[in-house]
């Protein structure tokens, strides 16, 4: 199953539009009516791109001579071998970001759903509210919030966090700005609001009384959760990590803003090849190669969380 | 295993609700009620939406807890124990199935929690008995109404509770299939020997099934007793009118000694008997159900002797299959309602015709006329008959 169809599924939307009744004129081809701005966008946008992407990481040449269609499949194994470890970098922190983002949004989406009473809604907005601001004055706010002479840095120094951080490989001297603790801080923060929302509408979505049913039927509270809240809410749990690690694993801002070259992810290595190198065939190679394998890791994420078995 | 030993080895056991109060805010929902359910009865609560009957089966449950009082059952006391260790198990009203889980282990579930043996053997002969073997492997969701409603009673029914508590379970289905599920319930309960406690808003649903029925209205219990009892002797008009219908006379008492005490309507002298006079005073509502009334034509004169007698012109008659309703004015301006069996017709009894109401005078009673006449009618209804200017 493609992550797509996952995330579809997940989120009880993009079901096909019900098939005609048959009979024989217009009402026949209504679906496929509504079906073409959709397709049609997605042709133009999204498939073309696509095949000229595909078609411009098997080219060969330079920016100023100009690049031909060589089908030269080198590019791949040479941009791997040269950028693997950028590759790994960036599944690492989307992974740890990932989850610490579930971490904190289970309980959070746990407590807006049941315990909230009337203040669920203003929890709601306030989940959401950080995107009334930029992506980019959010992340670089952080570059604040981390700095070396910060307060941050400073209770974690005297405290000597830093260096159960620096054993873990985390951060480096007395510093957190410019290490992976910085990036992996920040993709947290900027993709929680993903995780939350899709756990809370799981939550949301379940009847209160199948808790009192399991604790009629001898369930203790960690039981009831185990046996029935969790189970019902993985759908929702799914839909969250798929939404954080996609993205997370392709961002770029994070590792530049709050990051060092040292610590570089797989977008930046692209961005810079796309747009500082201009090596067109290896940026496109690169982001070829990033898109099939999250491809592959979701599909055996999503087969393994067995999400086809839940409602 | 720590679970197994809080739980009893199940057979019925007393259920006993002491002096309890369960208070919201400053609405008191259940108002210090006692009950005693004898082990292996099948009692039921029935009441209108809001008297306190579900709040009472949670407290059972240990859903919530009591503001005051104790619950015990058997000689345990429950009242603050958590619902996983009390031996009681519900139905809920929507049931409650688990929908990630298929019927088998819907079912299974009570006992996987308890760690119980022979899951297995156990969880098929449940099934056996609500007719769901081959259903075991589906899933909740493609289940009808009356399939969910049996796995529900399965799933609880497995645990063999002390008590097992059901919450308007056959509210959500359609009439033929209540009918049939109530005779079903009432079946499984006489073969497991089991204490159900039933809560219900249906009277017909209560009658049907339940040894004992306590009737409760405003967190209170109005009257308690076998069905046939509180039909026929009802001892407030809240009972008289929740539970069927009934006709009200005002009326005042005289000659209260007697077997039979004398009660004048506007002028009629209507006999009612001692046992059945519920009023400390002689000013009464006498009340008379409407199929024990017979109507003749007037001309006829076949009044019985010793039976209540009372003379009216018939307003309204409406075929309802086995039976007729009539509505017949009567001289001072009040209605009375008849139901007449449709064993014999009397093609002279129409509306605008003079007919004889007579009754047998042991099935009149006299309620304190301190009450609302229209106690337990539903307001619905009320406003109904006020639109028809009746």
């Amino acid at each position: 199953m493609s992550a797509g169809a996952a995330l579809a599924e997940v989120s009880d939307q993009g079901k096909p539009p019900p098939t005609a009744s048959g009979a024989p004129g217009k009402g026949k081809w209504t679906p496929y009516l509504l079906l073409l701005p959709g397709a049609l966008w997605l042709a133009v946008f999204f498939v073309v791109p696509m095949i000229s992407l595909l078609g411009t990481s098997l080219q060969t040449g330079s920016f100023e001579e100009g690049y031909e269609q060589t089908f030269r499949f080198a590019n791949y194994t040479e941009a791997l071998s040269e950028y693997w470890p950028q590759f790994v970098r960036s599944f690492v922190y989307a992974g740890i970001a990932t989850l610490l983002c579930l971490a904190i949004a289970y309980p959070l989406a746990y407590c807006i759903a049941f315990k909230s009473g009337r203040w669920r809604n203003t929890l709601l907005v306030l989940v959401i509210a950080p995107f009334f601001t930029s992506f980019l004055i959010r992340t670089l706010a952080w570059q604040t919030i981390l700095a070396d002479n910060g307060v941050v840095t400073g209770t974690l120094n005297a405290l000597h966090v830093t260096d159960v951080l620096n054993f873990l490989g985390l951060t480096e001297g007395d510093r957190i700005l410019a290490t992976p603790l910085a990036v992996i801080t920040g993709l947290t923060y900027n993709f929680l609001p993903f995780m939350v929302l899709p756990i809370y509408a799981a939550l949301d979505r379940m009847d209160p009384r199948l808790i009192e049913a399991a604790q009629d039927l001898y369930c203790s509270p960690w039981k009831s959760f185990r046996k029935v809240t969790w189970p019902l809410s993985l759908p929702g749990v799914v839909a969250g990590t798929l939404l954080t690690f996609i993205p997370a694993a392709g961002d770029y801002i994070n590792a530049q803003l709050l990051g060092s070259p040292a610590y570089r992810m797989i977008g930046n290595v692209i961005d810079s090849q796309f747009f500082r190198v201009l090596d067109y065939p290896t940026a496109a190679a690169l982001s070829f190669t990033l898109m099939a394998t999250i491809l592959v890791l979701v599909s055996f994420y999503v087969r393994r969380a067995g999400t086809e078995e839940l409602v | 295993m720590t679970d197994s030993s809080t739980v009893q080895p199940r057979s019925g056991a007393d259920l006993n609700i002491v002096n309890v109060t369960k208070s919201f805010g400053d609405f008191v929902a259940v108002d210090d009620l006692t009950l005693t359910i004898p082990s292996g009865s099948f009692f039921a609560l029935l009441g209108p939406s809001g008297c306190g009957k579900t709040t009472t089966l949670r407290m059972v449950a240990g859903l919530e807890e009591p503001t005051a009082g104790q619950i015990l059952i058997g000689s345990e006391d429950v009242t603050y124990a958590k619902p996983y260790k009390r031996p009681v198990n519900t139905v809920f009203q929507s049931y409650a199935l688990f929908p990630h889980l298929d019927i088998f282990e819907n079912v299974a579930f009570g006992l996987r929690r308890r760690h119980v043996k022979d899951v297995k053997a156990q969880v098929e002969d449940i099934l056996e008995l609500t007719e769901l073997t081959p259903l075991a492997r589906r899933k909740p969701n493609q289940l009808s109404g009356g399939q969910q409603q049996r796995v529900a009673l399965a799933r609880a029914l497995i645990n063999r509770p002390a008590v097992l508590l059901l919450d308007e379970p056959l509210g959500a289905l359609d009439l033929k299939l209540r009918r049939q599920m109530q005779l079903e319930l009432k079946g499984i309960q006489t073969e497991v020997g089991l204490t159900f406690v039933h809560v219900t808003h249906d009277q017909e649903e209560a009658m049907t099934m339940a040894d004992t029925i306590a009737v409760m209205n405003e967190g209170r219990v109005e009257q308690m007793g076998a069905p046939v009892d509180l039909y026929e002797n009802p001892r407030t008009t809240f009972v008289a009118n929740f539970l069927g219908q009934s006709n009200f006379f005002d009326a005042v008492l005289s000659d209260r000694a007697a077997a039979t005490v004398s009660a004048s309507v506007h002028g009629n002298r209507l006999g009612v008997p001692a046992a059945r006079v519920n009023s400390p005073g002689d000013q009464v509502h006498l009340g008379i159900r409407p199929e024990k009334i017979t109507l003749s034509a007037s001309e006829d004169h076949a009044v019985p002797e010793g039976h209540n007698a009372l003379s009216g012109v018939v307003a309204d008659a409406s075929f309802i299959g086995v039976s007729t309703e009539y509505r017949v004015d009567l001289p001072w301006g009040a209605q009375v309602t008849v139901f007449e069996q449709n064993t014999h017709h009397d093609t002279r009894i129409v509306p605008g015709a003079n007919v004889a109401l007579s009754w047998d005078p042991v099935h009149t009673f006299a309620l304190d006329a301190s009450q609302s006449v229209d106690a337990g009618i539903d307001s619905e209804v009320l406003q109904a008959v006020a639109a028809t200017g009746s």
